[in-house]
């Protein structure tokens, strides 16, 4: 008796007849909201927001890859970098149109992504992390060879972006440049999120959890991954695109392994194969970032050493639970 | 000709410094399944260690490497038994995470207590001068180096294979449980392999101080090629690091007197081609 009625009452509860996932536009309106409530809030900041929100879009690619679709990687800042370098040329040599340029960078990581990921996806584990390395320092030393393109050491620069749709300037306070980060990310987040919820979707995480056995079901493993790879190619395509228009100029770091880490750090940070956690990982990161290292270099080391350590020791998931139960107890 | 023997002699001294740091490495991930990315910075440490100690406390070079070296055991030991042994049955991503964190620390207060400059070990003058072995002579500096690399080679495979301690060492390994229940010491001999593999990283950092100079990025910097010799060699293979460090260390040498303009290129090139190869290790099938 006792417990129809609880049944009862739960089943007349609007939740509990709705789907487990939230519907997949809540989180990129989340998303919006709080980054125009930023930046009207903080205009002087513009810079850094645009930063973190290039960020987030990046940590949101390889969450792709690490979260959904447990590829660990940590030559993801290849993708990023061959998207800005991409962007930046076609907007030296051929025509400085942002939206242009974007596709142009999607494309390069997309490509970029499918062609070593027809290459990588072929191992797994360890070997596959250290080829991804492998894959990465070859395109950084291509990069710094290949100075005609890319300007070396020196890095790219020297071009400039025409006005978005060609109504809005790219001022020096960066409100556009923001802006236009923003609905980048947004767009990018419903996309995935709709994609990571796709029957496709669904089999890239089986393939995550139980690869013999999703082999077994007749999935064709390795065609799912590549494609997957491409897409997160092409996301992190398009953060590296959005970093090349927003600074105009790309440099060699922008390639380099201390991004594809960096990256990875976020992601943990924010918690791994949700889509959400990487951006909240990649803002917090980033302001982290952004006031330790005005103060010194090695004091920001030192914060985010500490950091990694806590959140080995107190997983942030842990956490929550411990915070939610001890305020769940005091209401 | 004289290029080609200066790159085999400097590739393989190279080789053999890459070598003796990825040995402890190897151990620890390929016998343990433990990811320590703070491996470097163990390197780091004992380097910076025999460097204070022979410039700073002005003690002689042959007793200022032993002491940096018991130095960094020490250290690894007391890290094994805090907190890393805790770690042992964690994901790895959370072992990669801790010990990358680590390794942030130990390069962040490296810089705070001695600074940002490139620390010198001196040499001793039996070091400092050239060997001549009748037909060239040689830096002794590369040949101390070398036959360091190959005693270290000669040890290590002796021990893992033929002592009691290896043998504890590859039984706790397979199985702790069982290894425990026959009475074989677990904790001793996963703290004495750590230990171990933290002493060998030091005493690599000390030998490599020509080759690699030491400063605080040191820990980051060297990191990715040792972890190339250990994937390349196969993770717990002795002979398949000893192989690859020294086959690396001649490229990376060889683009370096040949082709220094195309950067680590090459050495990546031949770390895909090996690991495309060869993926479980070079003398794996």
């Amino acid at each position: 008796m006792n417990t129809m009625t609880l049944l009862r009452a739960r089943l007349q509860k609007p939740d509990a007849s709705a789907p487990r996932c939230a519907p997949p536009s809540r989180a990129p309106l989340v998303a919006l909201v709080i980054g125009l409530v930023a930046c009207t809030l903080l205009p002087q900041h513009a810079s850094l927001l645009t930063r973190v929100f290039i960020t987030a879009l990046l940590v949101l690619s390889l969450d792709l890859a690490v979260g959904v679709a447990g590829l660990a990687t940590l030559g993801h800042a290849a993708l990023f970098g061959v998207g800005a370098y991409a962007a930046g040329i076609f907007a030296l040599k051929v025509m400085p149109d942002p939206l242009v340029g974007l596709g142009i960078g999607v494309a390069a990581g997309a490509l970029l992504a499918f062609a070593s990921g027809a290459f990588l996806l072929r191992y797994q584990g360890f070997t596959f992390l250290m080829l991804t390395v492998a894959v990465a320092q070859i395109v950084l030393s291509l990069a710094q060879k290949a100075r005609d393109w890319t300007g070396g050491d020196d890095g790219l620069s020297g071009f400039t972006v025409r006005p978005l749709l060609g109504r809005f300037v790219f001022d020096l306070e960066g409100r556009v440049a923001a802006l236009y980060a923003l609905a980048v990310l947004v767009i990018a987040l419903y996309l995935l999120r709709r994609l990571v919820d796709s029957p496709f979707g669904l089999a890239v995480r089986g393939i995550h959890e139980n690869r013999a056995r999703m082999a077994a079901l007749g999935t064709p493993v390795y065609a799912r991954l590549l494609v997957l790879y491409t897409v997160a190619g092409a996301v992190a395509g398009a953060a590296g695109a959005l970093s090349a228009q927003t600074t105009a100029v790309v440099g060699l770091d922008s390639l380099s392994f201390a991004l594809s880490a960096e990256a990875l750090v976020m992601l943990i940070l924010g918690g791994a194969g949700r889509l959400t956690g990487a951006l909240v990982g990649a803002t917090v990161f980033t302001l982290l970032h952004h006031t330790a290292a005005s103060i010194n270099p090695y004091h920001w080391l030192f914060v985010v050493g500490i950091l990694l350590m806590l959140v080995v020791l107190v997983p942030p998931a842990k956490a929550w639970a411990w915070l939610r139960s001890r305020v769940g107890a005091g209401s | 000709m004289s290029t080609l023997a200066n790159i085999l002699i400097d590739g393989i001294a190279y080789g053999m410094v890459l070598f003796v740091i990825a040995i402890g490495l190897s151990v620890t991930l390929g016998l343990m399944r433990f990811v320590n990315l703070s491996h470097g910075a163990f390197a780091m440490v004992g380097g910076y260690c025999a460097a204070l100690l022979t410039r700073e406390a002005q003690w002689s070079f042959w007793v200022a490497v032993p002491v940096a070296i018991l130095a960094t055991a020490l250290l690894g030991a007391v890290l094994e038994v805090l907190v890393l042994r805790h770690l042992y049955r964690r994901k790895e991503l959370d072992q990669v995470l801790f010990t990358i964190g680590l390794s942030f620390l130990l390069i962040a207060g490296t810089n705070a207590l001695v600074g940002p400059q490139v620390q010198l070990i001196p040499l001793p003058s039996a070091l400092a001068g050239s060997v001549d072995l009748g037909f060239r002579t040689l830096p002794a500096q590369r040949l101390l180096v070398i036959g360091a690399g190959l005693a270290v080679a000669a040890v290590a495979a002796w021990t893992v294979t033929r002592t009691r301690f290896g043998i504890w060492l590859r039984a706790a390994v397979d199985h702790a449980g069982t290894a425990s229940a026959l009475g074989i010491p677990i904790r001793t001999v996963q703290c004495a392999s750590f230990a171990a593999g933290a002493a060998l990283a030091g005493f690599g950092g000390i030998l490599g101080a020509e080759l690699m100079p030491l400063e605080p990025y040191y820990a980051l910097k060297y990191l990715v090629l040792v972890l190339v010799v250990v994937a390349v060699g196969g993770m717990g293979s002795i002979t398949g690091s000893l192989c690859a460090a020294v086959l690396l260390g001649v490229i990376e040498t060889a683009s370096k007197y040949l082709a220094s303009d195309w950067g680590s290129l090459f050495f990546f090139l031949a770390m895909a081609a090996l690991l495309a190869w060869r993926p479980d290790g070079l003398l794996k099938r």
